[in-house]
């Protein structure tokens, strides 16, 4: 029996989404997977550490696994650059969702980052393009693809890797479209109002799940920083990612792909008129 | 009493009053360039607000956007010919909230792409934003996926997708189906990147190089295609369908 929680506030989930004890890409990879292989590079003439990929065997089956990559320590987050991916990163993500299309391999990548890599360099080789390219990319990838927010999701660095079939978010997880920093900065002016943009901008689990922008809830029932909790976590997420792939992988790929552009095709707040007429011609002053 | 009781209201209103004509001079501005007289309609230009997240504020903002602009949101839609030639032609316009996407804007785009697929025509979209639209939070995050499918979906059918950049052209538009164009052009010295200047200022905690991010910096940088002030927009384009077998219908 899940016991009842004490109300938690999303300011405070944002802590523990991005606290430095909470488990990071690779400790889901050991937990989840054999025989696991990292594969670098972008091929086009660089190798960056803030994403990590590669091929692993779940439960016997061969699968792709992308995640963004931030350290424990200073050391390695300097190493990794804090999860920030910059465009050479996303080509390698992109290099290998091909790769497991090639080879008909499911593809579950797991989001934690604060965004894409806001530097120079990062603008100067294509960012934008770069994220762009891999979001139309996944949209028709013909082979299933899952998605687990593990700690922050924040805004085109984290649907770079997130555009999928299931999209599941651990319970203290958080996904927004701009760290509540960058929100109250860009709406407000102020990045202190951080607590205030954190309760306006619905980026909890719950409510992701309720808007219906993520699709289940993984939950913490006790911390995951501790042994036991994450051991309980992952037992959770290996069922449901057992269950969901192999109904996934049965279906029919042109299907899988039609059903993945539906999904995000009605993602809107109101429906939009199916047959719209007017045709009303605007007053050109030519 | 007279309305404007001191010469400051008569000045504000003035202000406001101009605000309103410069916005409305901008509202599908650059499609009016390059269609022959008389030539483009507007489409699906009748949508209601979104305000999915019930955020504070943001209905009387889209209300004010509404009132200016004479829009309903950040994007136009429609049908148009250039030199007889049929496209379909999205404009963003900076004045509605930075021409920022949010659900409307999303759906707007996508439903262009899907247009323009079912009628086997051109699509060119005019971009000018900001990125996400903030107060939509992850819907608007969402429609980076959702017009990015759409638009990759109608290039795979064979459609020619022409993307124009116009300043600025930053964030989430960029990200998304700004960039994704079979051939990019840009507007001359407009801001095209993905994040804003004064962001990789803060990070890199110096102060950027004059016109990095422009447009010049971004074909240099491989991004664009061609530079084309809007006078020579209209013939640029031409040519392009012309060479994609485009004819006048």
């Amino acid at each position: 029996m899940k016991e009842k929680k004490k109300e938690i506030s999303a300011y405070q989930r944002v802590q523990t989404a991005r606290h430095k004890d909470r488990p990071k890409v690779m400790d889901y990879i050991d937990a989840l997977f054999d025989d696991f292989i990292e594969l670098s590079g972008d091929r086009l003439g660089k190798e960056d550490l803030s994403l990590l990929g590669g091929i692993a065997s779940f439960h016997g089956m061969p699968v792709t696994v992308i995640g963004h990559r931030k350290g424990k320590n200073l050391d390695e987050n300097v190493k990794y650059n804090f999860g920030m991916t910059s465009p050479e990163g996303y080509r390698k993500a992109l290099r290998l969702m091909k790769q497991a299309e090639k080879f008909n391999r499911p593809v579950i990548t797991f989001i934690d980052t604060p965004g894409a890599y806001p530097g120079m360099e990062a603008e100067e080789n294509g960012q934008s393009i770069a994220i762009a390219t891999n979001i139309a990319k996944m949209s028709n990838l013909k082979v299933p693809i899952i998605s687990i927010v593990t700690g922050e999701g924040s805004s085109g660095g984290a649907l770079a890797i997130g555009v999928s079939d299931r999209i599941w978010m651990l319970e203290n997880a958080i996904y927004a479209v701009l760290s509540p920093e960058g929100f109250a900065s860009i709406l407000w002016k102020d990045s202190k109002r951080v607590k205030e943009a954190c309760e306006v901008m619905n980026i909890t689990a719950d409510s992701l799940k309720k808007f219906g922008i993520v699709d289940d809830v993984i939950s913490e029932v006790k911390p995951i920083t501790s042994e036991d909790g994450f051991k309980m976590m992952i037992e959770e997420l290996d069922g449901k990612l057992e269950k969901e792939l192999s109904s996934l992988k049965k279906m029919d790929k042109e299907d899988l792909v039609q059903k993945r552009y539906e999904k995000y095709r009605h993602i809107e707040g109101e429906r939009a008129p199916k047959e719209t007429t007017n045709g009303e011609v605007l007053k050109w002053a030519d | 009493m007279n309305m404007f009781s001191n010469k400051r209201q008569v000045l504000l209103a003035y202000r406001k009053l101009r605000t309103k004509n410069k916005m409305l001079s901008m509202t599908g501005r650059r499609l009016r360039f390059v269609s022959d007289a008389g030539t483009f309609s507007e489409m699906y230009g009748d949508f209601k607000f979104n305000n999915p997240l019930e955020f504070p504020e943001y209905e009387e903002k889209l209300e004010e956007g509404y009132k200016n602009s004479g829009s309903n949101d950040a994007a136009l839609v429609g049908r148009g010919k250039i030199n007889g030639i049929d496209f379909i032609g999205v404009e963003l316009n900076k004045g509605f909230m930075m021409g920022s996407m949010g659900t409307v804007v999303g759906e707007k785009v996508t439903l262009a792409c899907e247009l323009a697929d079912s009628l086997n025509l051109p699509l060119i979209i005019f971009s000018a934003s900001g990125g996400a639209r903030m107060q939509e939070g992850m819907f608007s995050l969402m429609q980076m996926a959702k017009t990015s499918a759409a638009v990759e979906k109608f290039k795979e059918n064979g459609g020619l997708y022409i993307s124009v950049l116009t300043h600025p052209t930053t964030g989430g538009v960029s990200a998304s189906f700004a960039t994704l164009g079979d051939i990019i052009l840009a507007e001359p010295n407009a801001l095209i990147g993905f994040a804003g200047p004064r962001v990789i200022e803060q990070t890199i905690k110096q102060k950027l190089p004059a016109g990095f991010q422009r447009s010049e910096f971004q074909k240099d940088h491989g991004l664009v295609d061609k530079i084309v002030p809007l006078e020579e927009m209209k013939e640029t384009l031409y040519k392009i369908l012309k060479l994609h077998g485009c004819k006048e219908l």
